[in-house]
């Protein structure tokens, strides 16, 4: 005997045939024939149409054949001049107050008290530097360029970048939506991943979840802007600074769009063939942002939530770092053993041991990347009255202290290019693996997408250094 | 506060009795934001809606929360929700990603679709664009053959006014047969009615005669009532059997899943299994939410 629940699907099926094929089509017709007749009845259009229409011009401009692009180099080199320009003197100031005035009385309170020295070490110059650190370093470029970012999308901008970006999506085989994906990962990876919903095929919405890590994400752009800030920056003269050291961080920002493309043509001509799906995008009308409750929003959504992010990760790791500097074997330390471990691969790719090891620890948050460095570099260095000791974590005032430092450990021009390029191209942050596990579904593509950036970083980086010592000699 | 079920106007209020108390602005002072507090609600409001409507303005100006809104369509991927308190009743608001169609085909609108038919909210708020009205009414009138629990908020009139475009939206809520609301969300104006409207419709005050498409297919029209009698049948408590039918005649999946396992039979309006797949911490944790 067959449930009533059979016999419903059973009628719908024979029912299927007796209509005919068109049906669907019918069904939609008719949907939007009476979606358009009650909207012609409500609406109305008194007068004539506003003869000079802004909206379209402004429209014809960001996404015309010539002009789109250019504009939007010049948009973002401005929102990065601005961001680097800007930062510089309450980077300094915070420094001052966290790091120079408030450090040492911490210290003196500590030492009066008669704390012992491993707690207060432990305390003091693991835990509380490392967290004074993220603050003066990481919290002004943030709120300068995430409310700046913030205005040109509500603004209605970001929709005209993907307008001008499908095509080439297209010509890689990938959904013309992932533009929109890999613009969300320009804020964060895990959030890009998460977007790529909007794609409906299960191929191109893998390559896009693939790709994302390669759109710099809200832990990485400090350390673009830092490393450009001190090294290339100081290439040219003091007025150009600020402009050449933007330009480089959005050349690196579009060398990691150029991967997107790369990497979305290669997987769709190999492991993830199959057709282009067509699509509709709505170019949203342009809004005047409203400016107090964007800068409101974007200081408590985006700015406080990364830097909260960056020291619940940079607390512990500064701990660990102090306690891992400071635990002997031999009389040398655990950290060192590693970093000379590495050591001779990094410089292969023309990095060194120091940042491999960074690497490892910023597995949860690339926000503490730069100060895991600069830690490591004064213990290997062995530099004496940069820092208060081994395994602690600190910043120097200026870009030029920190220029000066790294070079004593054997940075050159080539380590911070590399530099700038790993951080474009490793793997993604465990919150972005966990998402792409949790989107996927699958081990396997999980693993590609960690792995293979890795893999491409070292590719990349080892080829750059080669040629680089091919011309320097 | 009485209604009064006209010729001309479903919804209006008699005039007659409305004093101070019937007055939404009156009532607006009522409106307590619950932010993630949404223990021991009494409703559940869904907000569905065209990509870029406002849904997220909404959400976080009821809500007091501040999920990121951008002018981009696609940004809201995943269900956030947040609580209110309005008048008498705590209210859940369930903000659903943006979609031109509850068909189903891509990830984002399943879950739209899926909250608003098995999810069972108690009111459907549809964000409705002014200045695109046609396109975005495709969307209501399917919303409409799911559930007749339905406000639709007119929104962006401001910039229906500056591209010269006048909405009535007395005529609308006549023609729809649910209560229309124009607002401009981006500058909190409309809402005073939004919340009063969501609470009428809540309680059952309103009485919805919503707006059925006419499919002008007199072999689909006999299907589909040789259908919706076994449907009834099977599942009396279902409160959309037209709309199952045409479901099933079109062959998705996800609707002849629930009749084979008889999920259908279970939607009522109580209360709504909200744990289905949408909602992603990570997202929450990775400072995109909230």
């Amino acid at each position: 005997m067959i449930s009533s629940y059979e016999k419903i699907l059973k009628t719908a099926q024979d029912l299927r045939w007796e209509i005919g094929g068109d049906f669907h089509e019918k069904i939609m017709e008719s949907l939007y024939t009476d979606a358009s007749q009650i909207a012609d009845r409500a609406t109305t259009h008194p007068g004539e149409e506003p003869r000079f229409d802004l909206d379209r011009m402004i429209d014809r401009l960001v996404t015309s054949r010539i002009w789109g692009f250019p504009l939007m180099l010049l948009l973002l080199t401005g929102v990065f001049w601005l961001t680097i320009t800007g930062a510089n003197y309450p980077s300094g100031l915070i420094f001052t107050l966290l790091i120079e005035i408030i450090h040492p009385l911490l210290k003196g309170v500590s030492a009066s008290i008669g704390i012992p020295w491993w707690i207060d070490g432990v305390l003091l110059d693991g835990a509380y530097l490392a967290t004074a650190w993220v603050v003066s370093v990481m919290l002004p470029p943030m709120a300068i360029f995430f409310p700046l970012f913030t205005l040109l999308e509500d603004f209605g901008y970001l929709p005209r970048v993907a307008f001008n970006l499908d095509h080439i999506f297209r010509r890689a085989g990938a959904h013309g939506k992932q533009s929109l994906s890999m613009t969300m990962g320009f804020g964060c990876n895990a959030a890009g991943v998460i977007s790529t919903r909007i794609i409906d095929s299960p191929r191109e919405r893998l390559i896009a979840i693939i790709t994302n890590n390669f759109a710099l994400c809200n832990g990485r752009w400090p350390t673009q802007i830092l490393i450009a800030t001190i090294f290339i920056g100081t290439l040219v003269p003091s007025h150009l600074a600020g402009l050449i050291s933007a330009v480089a961080v959005v050349s690196i920002a579009l060398l990691g769009v150029l991967l997107t493309f790369v990497v979305s043509w290669a997987l769709s001509r190999t492991v993830l063939k199959g057709e282009v799906s067509t699509f509709n995008l709505e170019l949203p009308p342009y809004r005047p942002p409203r400016i107090l409750r964007t800068l409101y929003t974007s200081v408590i959504d985006r700015t406080l939530v990364v830097l909260w992010r960056a020291v619940v990760f940079a607390l512990p790791a500064g701990i660990v770092l102090w306690i891992s500097s400071n635990l002997l074997i031999n009389g040398v330390s655990i950290a060192e053993y590693l970093i000379n471990f590495l050591n001779p691969f990094g410089l292969l790719l023309g990095l060194n041991g120091v940042i491999l090891v960074a690497y490892i620890v910023a597995i949860p948050a690339n926000e503490i990347v730069i100060p895991t460095i600069l830690m490591l570099t004064v213990l290997v260095s062995g530099m004496t009255g940069m820092g208060e000791g081994s395994g602690v974590m600190f910043e120097l005032e200026s870009g030029m202290m920190t220029l000066d430092l790294l070079r004593m450990g054997g940075w050159t021009l080539l380590t911070a290019v590399n530099l700038m390029l790993f951080s474009l191209v490793h793997n993604p942050c465990s919150t972005t693996i966990y998402t792409i596990y949790k989107e996927t579904g699958s081990v396997k593509w999980t693993t590609v997408a960690s792995l293979m950036p890795v893999f491409m970083g070292f590719v990349i980086t080892f080829f750059t250094a080669q040629i680089w010592r091919l011309f320097t000699g | 506060m009485e209604k009064k079920l006209n010729k001309d106007n479903q919804f209006e209020i008699n005039e007659s009795q409305a004093g101070c108390a019937s007055c939404p602005v009156h009532n607006a002072a009522n409106l307590k934001k619950l932010g993630v507090d949404m223990e021991n609600w009494d409703f559940v409001v869904a907000l569905a809606g065209n990509p870029n409507t406002g849904k997220s303005t909404v959400f976080n100006a009821m809500t007091g929360l501040h999920q990121h809104t951008g002018n981009w369509p696609g940004k809201t991927v995943t269900r956030a929700e947040g609580g209110f308190e309005y008048g008498e009743n705590r209210y859940k608001l369930v903000d659903l990603p943006g979609t031109y169609s509850l068909l189903a085909t891509s990830l984002d609108e399943e879950i739209a679709r899926d909250f608003i038919l098995f999810g069972q909210p108690d009111v459907t708020v549809v964000v409705v664009d002014a200045t695109r009205l046609e396109r975005n009414l495709n969307l209501v009138l399917q919303v409409l053959e799911i559930t007749h629990r339905v406000v639709i908020c007119l929104n962006l009139i401001d910039e229906a006014e500056r591209h010269n475009i006048t909405v009535d939206h007395r005529r609308l809520a006549r023609d729809l047969g649910v209560p229309v609301v124009p607002t401009i969300a981006r500058y909190d104006e409309g809402f005073e009615e939004l919340l009063a409207a969501i609470s009428e419709v809540a309680a059952g005050e309103t009485q919805a005669a919503p707006y059925h498409v006419n499919y002008n297919h007199p072999k689909l029209d006999q299907a589909v009532s040789q259908l919706v009698t076994q449907i009834k049948e099977a599942f009396p408590q279902v409160p959309n059997a037209r709309w199952v039918a045409l479901r099933l005649l079109d062959g998705d999946e996800r609707i002849i899943q629930a009749v084979e396992n008889g999920e259908l039979g279970d939607l009522t309006y109580t209360v709504a299994d909200l744990d289905s797949p949408g909602v992603d911490t990570v997202a929450q944790k990775s400072g995109i939410r909230q």
